[in-house]
């Protein structure tokens, strides 16, 4: 008899090298992505072992954790303190190994997550790799991919296989249809204050249902990338007619007949009715609100117009500044932030531009955007979104990930809060005591013109 | 990985209880982007007087100790963060045995991993030992001290295995694999 295979299953399955006695197998890995921050241990360990890669041409590098976003950068200026080591030495390992680089200054530079996704590096069926924990937003492509260690990363590269121990599977199913004005971030947030940031602890996600089939690669990818912080080892999503037009004709795609065999596999790439999950779940789309985060973890996070939680813990309300029974749009911002392989694409960037054409950042804000990647920030100039950016007084930097993260170097003042369309709102993690409200592009947008927190559909005709 | 099999060198005492990771490389030290190069940041709170001169006091400061390959500590050696970088320090210093009374579990599987023989002697044993010291492993023997080692352990000491090592073992089930795959699947070689 067959056993109902999951997509998940499928893709393991033509992954599996050995079944090791100890509950392990060996799992063939197809591509592996490194950025300059981890990456490069990886790569300088490799050769100082006398190792080299089983196939450099499946292995990419990236510059963009601390590369300058300074408009004018060079091609080693680095956004912290003598991080300048990291690009350099990413530069020379990659060279000396033979891998793909995508350089600095190249026209494709960007976030990791972003820019493989774009030139179609990942691909429905393909085992991908990188040691960076929102790997798993590639799944959006129909991939498996995920976050692995830099000692990890050195195994794949080297030996094209990973040990790894098989997760269990959870499918979360989404049916209906979003409200006007509500987005995969805001899907994303309310899953994740749902079910808990380890609602999924190491889970295999695949998402399903209407409401996904009728997102965008862009829209997908956003809601895989947070299911890190929902503790998952990845996230999935079958491929459709959406992902095949999505990939045709990019950079490393498969082309003429071997794109024709490839969709050919990648129309196999489906969970069989009866296949077995470990958890199930339905979401409703008409219960999703626009949602922010008012703590310091991604769960904990509401409806925008709802109140702080009663029950709210004093450490992060201290953290955050906040009191309990009042509402977000009582507090005022002093930064926001539109980037990050969260929410940094083509259709991010749109979405902010729409409520801030003729508007002005109230003054005593901080507002920068950072395109995910070069090519997103010269397809957003084509259609003159910087411009509508600079007039409302954003920054408009170049791409990397910028203001995500914390490594050293400049940033916002402790005690800040930030509205950012960013995945992490841990203590610190854009700065020393900088409060970070995670939300959707549009939020950020609106609550920049507003100068505090506010829902789009409450901005007041300027 | 370098196998491990007997060794002889220059043993630099540094007897204290609970030398955690981050007294081993401050976070602050952990500058470079290689598993190498760590060794300047390897003791630096202790090794550095203000503006970074070399604190005479300190033992790897003194001769002929900078050219130690085997530090004597207490209990507890490298407890604290799980930090590698702890262990690459050593290693790059030019460490290859640390001989302590007990250890920081992970400390202690991380230098197994980077070749590095971690040993448990008693302090007196410890205590008898000479500037001079001799190692084999084969035979568990420090000096004329007989030591304890898991199996494991020593055999991967031994033969210079690492996690890659021991899956390229399998390099012909993995090329098999490789093989049946590109005939499978052409698309994805490109
Ligand atoms: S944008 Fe942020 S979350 Fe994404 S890879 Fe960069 S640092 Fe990590």
């Amino acid at each position: 008899m067959h056993m109902a295979k999951t997509l998940f299953d499928k893709i393991w399955d033509a992954h599996s090298v050995l079944d090791e006695a100890d509950g392990n197998c060996l799992i063939a890995i197809d591509r592996v992505f490194l950025h300059e921050r981890t990456g490069s241990v990886a790569l300088e360990s490799i050769i100082e072992n006398g190792y080299s890669p089983r196939n450099p041409s499946a292995v990419f590098a990236t510059m963009d954790h601390i590369v300058s976003n300074k408009v004018d950068r060079k091609a080693d200026d680095s956004r912290t303190p003598d991080g300048n080591v990291f690009i350099t030495a990413t530069r020379d390992a990659a060279q000396k190994t033979g891998i793909n680089l995508i350089d600095v200054l190249d026209e494709d530079q960007g976030i990791v997550h972003v820019i493989s996704p774009e030139l179609g590096i990942a691909q429905p069926g393909l085992t991908l790799v990188c040691p960076d924990s929102h790997t798993c937003s590639q799944g959006a492509l129909g991939a498996l991919a995920w976050g692995i260690g830099s000692s990890d990363a050195e195994h794949a590269i080297v030996t094209g296989t990973l040990r790894v121990k098989k997760p269990p599977q959870m499918r979360i199913k989404v049916s209906g249809k979003f409200k006007e004005g509500v987005t995969a971030k805001d899907l994303a947030l309310h899953i994740i204050a749902k079910f808990g940031a380890a609602g999924a602890k190491r889970c295999a996600i695949e998402y399903t249902g209407n409401a996904i089939r009728e997102m965008s690669i862009e829209a997908r990818l956003t809601l895989c990338n947070m299911a890190v912080e929902f503790a998952a080892f990845t996230a999935i999503i079958a491929p459709d007619k959406v992902t095949f037009d999505y990939l045709k004709e990019r950079r490393y795609a498969p082309k003429e007949v071997a794109w024709k065999q490839a969709i050919q596999d990648w129309k196999t790439l489906f969970t069989e009715s009866g296949a077995h999950f470990d958890y199930e779940y339905e979401i409703n789309a008409e219960d999703v609100q626009p949602t922010v985060s008012w703590g310091t973890s991604p769960a904990q996070a509401i409806s925008i117009s709802s109140e702080i939680p009663e029950n709210a813990d004093k450490i992060v309300l201290d953290y955050m500044g906040l009191s309990k029974g009042t509402y977000l749009k009582d507090y005022a911002i002093g930064g926001a932030f539109i980037g990050s392989c969260t929410n940094s694409r083509l259709s991010d960037l749109r979405a902010a531009a729409q409520i801030l054409e003729g508007r002005r950042v109230k003054d005593g804000v901080t507002a920068i955007c950072v395109p995910g990647s070069m090519a997103v920030r010269r397809a957003a100039e084509a259609e003159g979104l910087d411009q509508i950016f600079l007039a409302a007084g954003f920054e408009w930097g170049v791409a990397g990930c910028a203001f995500c993260f914390y490594a050293g170097g400049n940033t916002f003042a402790p005690g800040t809060r930030v509205i950012s369309s960013t995945n992490r709102n841990f203590e610190g993690r854009q700065g020393p005591g900088v409060r970070t409200h995670l939300a959707s592009p549009a939020i950020v947008a609106a609550s920049a013109i507003a100068g505090h927190i506010c829902d789009p559909q409450n901005l007041k005709e300027a | 990985m370098r196998p491990f099999i007997k060794h002889t060198g220059i043993a630099a005492r540094f007897i204290r209880d609970n030398i955690d990771t981050d007294q081993i490389i401050p976070s602050r030290e952990m500058k470079t982007v290689s598993k190498s190069g760590l060794k300047d940041g390897l003791f630096a709170g202790q090794r550095y007087i203000s503006g970074r001169k070399s604190n005479p006091d300190f033992i790897l400061n003194q001769e002929p100790y900078g050219e130690a390959s085997i530090l004597l500590s207490g209990k507890n050696f490298g407890c604290g963060s799980s930090r590698e970088h702890a262990v690459w320090a050593l290693k790059d210093f030019g460490f290859r045995v640390v001989i302590a009374e007990s250890y920081g579990e992970i400390f202690y599987n991380n230098c197994i991993r980077n070749g590095i023989l971690a040993v448990q002697l008693s302090a007196d044993e410890i205590s008898t030992l000479g500037q001079t010291v001799k190692i084999d492993l084969p035979q568990q023997k420090i000096d004329n001290h007989y030591f304890d080692i898991p199996v494991a352990d020593k055999n991967i000491l031994i033969e210079g295995m690492d996690a890659i090592s021991a899956t390229l073992k399998q390099k012909d089930k993995i090329d098999e694999f490789f093989e049946k795959d590109e005939k499978k699947f052409g698309w994805k070689y490109p």
